[in-house]
C-alpha cells in the first residue's frame, strides 16, 4: 500500500536526521560515508599504479612525491592504502547482508516454532560460538583455498551464526504478544505470521546487529588477509599491508600505521553508526517526546 | 477546623515537557490541591488527564522529561522542589507514603518480604535494629495479614495480587506517614479484593489521622474513601468539592458525562457514552477544553476559559452554567431482551482444560492428577445473544475463550458448531471456513494490533486470508469496515500509535468483523480503556449484534459491564461453573454464594452505599479443590459434603441453574434475612 511506503520512507528520513543529530551517529556516518567514497572513486584519484615498483626508493620516508613514504619493494604507501579497502568492503559488503538475511530468518523462525528444534539448533549454535571465530574459517580456507567465491559464502555462514541468537530473542519478545496469537487464530499460516507480524518489528534489531557484524567481519577479513589467507599479492590490502611492512616497522613506521589508521577509523566509524543507530531506533524512542 | 494549615498545598502548579517542534506542552495548567491533616481528596479523571502527574508532584517528583513551570508544591511548609536531596529522600517514603499503582511491580523479586519491609524499617526509623522484626510483624498484623511470621519469609511472587498490595501499604506505614500518595492502588485487583484494601485504608486513615491523596479512574472506588473529589480534565481542575455533592449532583458537565458512563448493577441498560476525545498538550486553546464534547457550550464558552464559579453545596466548578447542568442520567433506558432462540450455534459440553502435565516420575508412581483448570464446562450461544462469562482473575473465562478458538488444545469435552463441525482441535488444524466463522477480540489493543502495521494493513489481513481480497476491492472493503465502527477511512493510513485507546479496540472489533463471523469471543475488552469509551464500545458491540445477528461471549470481570451487556451469564470460579442463566434471574435471588459475594463488593459511585464484605480475602489455592471448587472462601459452607461431593445443579423455572449443596429455598431464605437485618 502506497500509504505505507510513504511511511516507511518518512521514517527512515526522521531515523537519519536523528543519527546525524547526535555527535556519534554524524561522525560514524562521516567515516563511514568517507571510506565508501573512497572505495568507489579511489582507481580514478590514485596518483601511482599500485603495482609500480622503483627498486631505487624503497622504504622511503614521506616526501613530497610520496606523501606516505614507499615499502619495501618501492611502491606508493598512499596509493595502497587508498586501494587497500577495495576488496574488504566488496566481500564483507555483500557477506553481511547475506549473513544477516539467513541468520536473521533461522533465528525468527526458531523463535516462532519452539520446542525441540529451537532446542536442537540453539545447541548447534552454542557449540558454534564457543570455538574462537578464526579457526572454523581457517579449516575451510585451506580446504578450499583462498578468493572471494571462498570468502564471500564462508564469512557469510560463520557470522550468519551469531545473528540466529540475536533474532531468536527478538522474535521471542514478539512471538509472545497477542498480535501473533490473533494471527494463529485466524489461521494464518506460519510463513505469513513470520513475514507480515514478526519481521517488521525485528528489522531495528537485525539493523543495529547488522551493523555490528560489518564491523566484526571487516576485522575477521583483515585478520585471514593478515595470516595470508585473503587478498593474494600484489593487490593491496590492509591485512596484506601491515604484515609486509611489520620486518620494517623500525624503518618506515609508516607502512603500517597508514593501513592500521584506516582500518581502525572504517571500524570506528560502523561501531559509532551501529551506536547512534540503536540509541535512535530502540533506547530514545521511549524517551522521546510523543507529539 | 479554621487555623490549621494544609499538610499538602500545591498551588498554581504548571507542569510541561518540550515535544518535537521544541515548544513546551503543558500538562498541568494552574493546578490546585490542598489536603489538610486527617482528610482525604480523590483525584478523577481519564487517562493522560495529569492526574498521576499531579499525585507525585506532592512529592516534588516529576516523570523524566516533566518540567516545572510554575507554581509551588509545599509539604508540611516546605517547599518540595527547592528542597535539597537528602531533606527529600527523608520525606519520601518516610513523612509522606507512595503506594503505587502495581505493588507486584514495585516489590523486589529477590528479596523476602521481611528484608523489604526491615529496610524501610532502617531508613526511616531511629529504632535499634533488633527490633526490626517485631515492628514488621506488627505493620503486617496492622495491614490484616495473617500469619505474619510466614509472610515475612515469602517472596512477592509467593503471595497474591491483594497480599502484595497489603505488603505495599505496610512498607509505607513503616515510616510512620503523615500523609499517603495512592496511584490507584486497586486498579487491577479482582472486585472483593478491591473492597477489602479500601476498607483496610478508610481504617488506617481514620486511626492515623492521615491525610490521604486518592488517584484513580474508578469514581466508585472514589466514593468509598474520599471526603472530597477533584476532577481532572485535560490538565485542569474542572470540579472541586465535597465528594457527596460531586459524586451526586455534579456542577460540571464533564463530570456528569462521567458518572452517566458507568453501567450501574440496578437496571439492564447500557450506559451513557461520551463522544469525543480530549485535546492533547499540543492543541492551542482558547476557551473551555471540555467546549467540543458538552451539550451544554454556547459561543461564551468557546470564547475565553470560564473561571472557577462556586456553587452553594460547596462545589467549585470551571464551567459558565453550573446550574444548568444535569444529574447524571444513569442509562439510556431499559434495553430491551434480545429475542434468542432456535439452535445453538456455539456449544460446549463437559471442556476441560489443564495446564500441568505430569512427569514421567509422577506417571510411574501411579499419582493421582490434580483436578483440570477448567472442568465441565457446557455452554450454549445462540445468534444474536450475548453470553456473559464473570468471574475473578484466575477463574478460567480466558482460558475457554483460548480454547474455543483454538489457540489452547482442550483436555476433554467437546466444542461444536452448529453443523456439527468439531473445534476440539487447534486452530493449525481447522479449516479456514471453520475459522471465519469464530473470531476473537483481545484485552488490550496496545498487544493485539501489530504497531508496525496501518490499520489498512491490519484489517487486510482477514479480507485476504478468508476472501481473497487485494489491491483498491480490499482497501474499499477496509473502508466500508471503518464505518461500521464508527471510525472513517481516514484512518486507514495510521499506525495503532498514532490512535486513542478506545479507536484501537474499535479497529480491533472491525477487523474481527472483517470476516463476517458467527460467533465474536471478546476478552475482557474493555478493562484497559476509560469508562466513557468502555461505553462507546459496548453500545458499538450491541449495535453490531442487533445489526448482524451475531452471538458474542464475553469475558468480563466487571459485573456491572456484564449486566448491561449480556443476555445469559454463567459465573465462574475456579474453572467450574456456579451459576448460569438469563442475566436478570442471575442478578436477582437466589444467588449462588459465590455470586452474592462478588455482587456485594461491587461499588458505585455512591457515598452511602457501602460494599458487603462476606467471604474471607484469601488466596485462592491452585490446584481447584474436590467437590466444590468454592468451599474454601464459602461464608455458608455446610461442612463435609461440600469437600468431598460436587455440587448438584439445581435449575429455578426461568432456566437459572445454581451449583450448590444448599437447596435453593434456603438460598433464598438467606437472602432476603440479610436484606432485613
Amino acid at each position: 500500500m502506497s500509504g505505507a511506503a510513504i511511511s516507511v520512507r518518512a521514517r527512515a528520513g526522521g531515523v537519519l536526521r536523528d543519527m546525524l543529530a547526535r555527535p556519534s551517529g554524524a561522525i560514524g556516518l562521516f567515516l563511514v560515508t568517507f571510506h565508501l567514497a573512497l572505495a568507489i572513486l579511489s582507481p580514478w584519484v590514485v596518483p601511482y599504479d599500485y603495482k609500480a615498483m622503483d627498486a631505487t626508493g624503497t622504504l622511503a620516508g614521506p616526501s613530497a612525491a610520496h606523501w606516505l613514504g614507499t615499502d619495501h619493494l618501492g611502491r606508493d604507501v598512499l596509493t595502497r592504502v587508498m586501494l587497500g579497502g577495495r576488496e574488504a568492503l566488496l566481500i564483507t559488503g555483500i557477506a553481511t547482508p547475506v549473513a544477516l538475511v539467513w541468520g536473521g530468518l533461522a533465528g525468527v523462525w526458531l523463535g516462532l516454532r519452539g520446542g525441540w528444534p529451537d532446542e536442537v539448533a540453539m545447541r548447534l549454535v552454542d557449540a558454534f560460538l564457543a570455538l574462537p571465530g578464526i579457526l572454523p574459517l581457517l579449516v575451510l580456507i585451506t580446504v578450499f583455498g583462498t578468493g572471494g567465491e571462498v570468502l564471500l559464502p564462508t564469512l557469510a555462514f560463520f557470522f550468519g551464526i551469531p545473528v540466529i541468537r540475536v533474532a531468536r530473542a527478538a522474535a521471542h519478545e514478539v512471538v509472545a504478544r497477542d498480535f501473533i496469537s490473533a494471527a494463529r487464530a485466524r489461521g494464518h499460516r506460519p510463513l505469513d505470521i513470520v513475514r507480515r507480524e514478526i519481521l517488521p518489528n525485528v528489522t531495528d534489531t537485525l539493523l543495529v546487529e547488522g551493523a555490528m557484524r560489518w564491523s566484526w567481519m571487516l576485522l575477521g577479513f583483515s585478520a585471514l588477509s593478515f595470516l595470508g589467507f585473503g587478498v593474494s599479492p600484489p593487490r593491496p590490502d590492509w591485512g596484506l599491508m601491515v604484515s609486509d611492512a611489520r620486518v620494517y616497522m623500525s624503518l618506515a613506521p609508516l607502512g603500517v600505521i597508514a593501513p592500521v589508521v584506516a582500518l581502525s577509523t572504517l571500524i570506528i566509524g560502523i561501531n559509532l553508526t551501529a551506536d547512534a543507530l540503536a540509541k535512535t531506533l530502540g533506547l530514545d524512542r521511549a524517551r522521546k517526546a510523543v507529539i | 477546623m479554621t487555623a490549621q494549615p494544609p499538610l499538602i498545598d500545591i498551588s498554581g502548579l504548571r507542569v510541561g515537557f518540550r515535544g518535537r517542534s521544541g515548544a513546551m506542552l503543558p500538562v498541568l495548567h494552574e493546578v490546585d490541591l490542598a489536603v489538610r491533616r486527617g482528610e482525604s481528596v480523590g483525584i478523577v479523571g481519564e487517562s493522560g488527564s495529569g492526574k498521576s502527574t499531579l499525585a507525585l508532584a506532592a512529592m516534588g517528583y516529576l516523570r523524566h522529561g516533566l518540567a516545572r513551570l510554575d507554581g509551588v508544591a509545599r509539604f508540611d511548609g516546605q517547599d518540595m522542589f527547592a528542597l535539597a536531596q537528602p531533606e527529600l529522600a527523608r520525606i519520601r517514603g518516610g513523612k509522606l507514603g507512595l503506594i503505587p499503582q502495581n505493588s507486584g511491580q514495585a516489590l523486589t523479586p529477590t528479596q523476602r518480604i521481611g528484608a523489604q519491609i526491615a529496610e524501610s524499617l532502617r531508613l526511616h526509623c531511629d529504632h535499634d535494629p533488633a527490633s526490626h522484626r517485631d515492628r514488621a510483624c506488627d505493620l503486617l498484623a496492622q495491614v490484616r495479614l495473617p500469619d505474619p511470621d510466614t509472610i515475612l519469609r515469602r517472596y512477592p511472587h509467593e503471595l497474591s495480587g491483594g497480599q502484595q498490595q497489603r505488603v505495599a501499604i505496610a512498607m509505607a506505614l513503616a515510616g510512620e506517614p503523615e500523609a499517603l500518595l495512592l496511584d490507584e492502588p486497586t486498579t487491577g485487583l479482582d472486585v472483593t479484593t478491591q473492597a477489602h484494601i479500601l476498607a483496610l485504608l478508610r481504617g488506617l486513615a481514620r486511626e492515623r489521622d492521615m491525610a490521604m491523596v486518592y488517584v484513580s479512574h474508578d469514581l466508585g472506588v472514589i466514593a468509598q474513601v474520599c471526603d472530597r473529589v477533584h476532577v481532572l480534565y485535560a490538565g485542569e481542575t474542572v470540579l472541586a468539592g465535597p465528594a457527596r455533592a460531586v459524586l451526586t449532583t455534579p456542577a460540571h458537565p464533564y463530570a456528569s458525562a462521567l458518572l452517566a458512563a458507568i453501567p450501574g448493577l440496578g437496571d439492564r441498560a447500557l450506559p451513557r457514552a461520551l463522544e469525543g476525545r480530549p485535546p492533547t498538550p499540543d492543541m492551542a486553546r482558547t476557551g473551555c477544553a471540555f467546549a467540543p464534547r458538552c451539550g451544554l457550550a454556547t459561543d461564551d464558552c468557546r470564547a475565553a476559559a470560564p473561571p472557577m464559579a462556586s456553587t452553594p453545596d460547596g462545589q467549585r466548578a470551571r464551567c459558565l452554567y453550573p446550574d444548568k447542568v444535569a444529574p447524571p442520567a444513569a442509562s439510556q433506558g431499559d434495553r430491551p431482551a434480545t429475542a434468542a432462540d432456535g439452535p445453538p450455534l456455539l456449544t460446549t459440553q463437559a471442556l476441560s482444560v489443564r495446564y500441568d502435565s505430569p512427569g514421567l516420575l509422577a506417571r510411574l508412581r501411579g499419582r493421582p492428577r490434580a483436578p483440570a483448570t477448567v472442568a465441565g464446562i457446557d455452554l450454549a450461544l445462540r445468534r444474536g445473544e450475548t453470553l456473559g462469562l464473570v468471574g475473578e482473575s484466575g477463574s478460567g473465562k480466558s482460558t475457554i475463550l483460548r480454547a474455543i478458538a483454538g489457540l489452547l488444545p482442550p483436555a476433554g469435552g467437546q466444542i461444536g458448531l452448529a453443523d456439527g463441525t468439531d473445534l476440539a482441535t487447534a486452530a493449525e488444524r481447522r479449516r479456514p471456513e471453520t475459522l471465519r466463522r469464530i473470531q476473537m477480540i483481545f484485552q488490550n489493543p496496545d498487544e493485539s494490533l501489530n504497531p508496525r502495521q496501518t490499520v489498512g494493513d491490519i484489517l487486510a489481513q482477514p479480507l485476504r486470508l478468508y476472501f481473497g481480497l487485494r489491491g483498491q476491492p480490499c482497501r474499499d472493503r477496509a473502508a466500508d469496515l471503518l464505518e461500521t465502527v464508527r471510525l472513517g477511512a481516514h484512518y486507514l493510513d495510521r499506525l495503532p500509535g498514532q490512535l486513542s485507546g478506545g479507536e484501537k479496540q474499535r479497529v480491533a472489533v472491525a477487523r474481527a468483523f472483517a470476516a463476517g463471523p458467527e460467533a465474536v469471543l471478546c476478552d475482557e475488552i474493555t478493562s484497559a480503556l476509560d469508562v466513557s469509551v468502555q461505553a462507546a464500545v459496548l453500545e458499538l458491540l450491541n449495535d453490531l449484534k442487533a445489526r448482524h445477528g451475531t452471538g458474542f461471549v464475553f469475558v468480563s470481570h466487571d459485573l456491572t459491564v456484564v449486566r448491561a451487556l449480556s443476555d445469559r451469564v454463567a459465573v465462574l470460579y475456579q474453572g467450574r461453573i456456579c451459576e448460569a442463566g438469563p442475566t436478570d434471574a442471575v442478578f436477582a435471588p437466589p444467588h449462588h454464594p459465590y455470586t452474592d459475594v462478588l455482587l456485594g463488593a461491587v461499588l458505585a459511585p455512591d457515598p452511602d452505599h457501602a460494599p458487603r464484605l462476606l467471604a474471607e480475602d484469601a488466596a485462592e489455592l491452585s490446584p481447584p479443590a474436590r467437590g466444590c471448587p468454592f468451599q474454601r472462601r464459602c461464608p455458608v459452607k455446610c461442612g463435609t459434603i461440600c469437600e468431598t461431593d460436587t455440587p448438584p445443579a439445581r435449575e429455578t423455572a426461568d432456566g437459572h441453574v445454581i451449583r450448590c449443596h444448599i437447596p435453593l429455598a434456603d438460598l433464598r431464605g438467606r437472602e432476603t434475612g440479610q436484606t432485613a437485618s
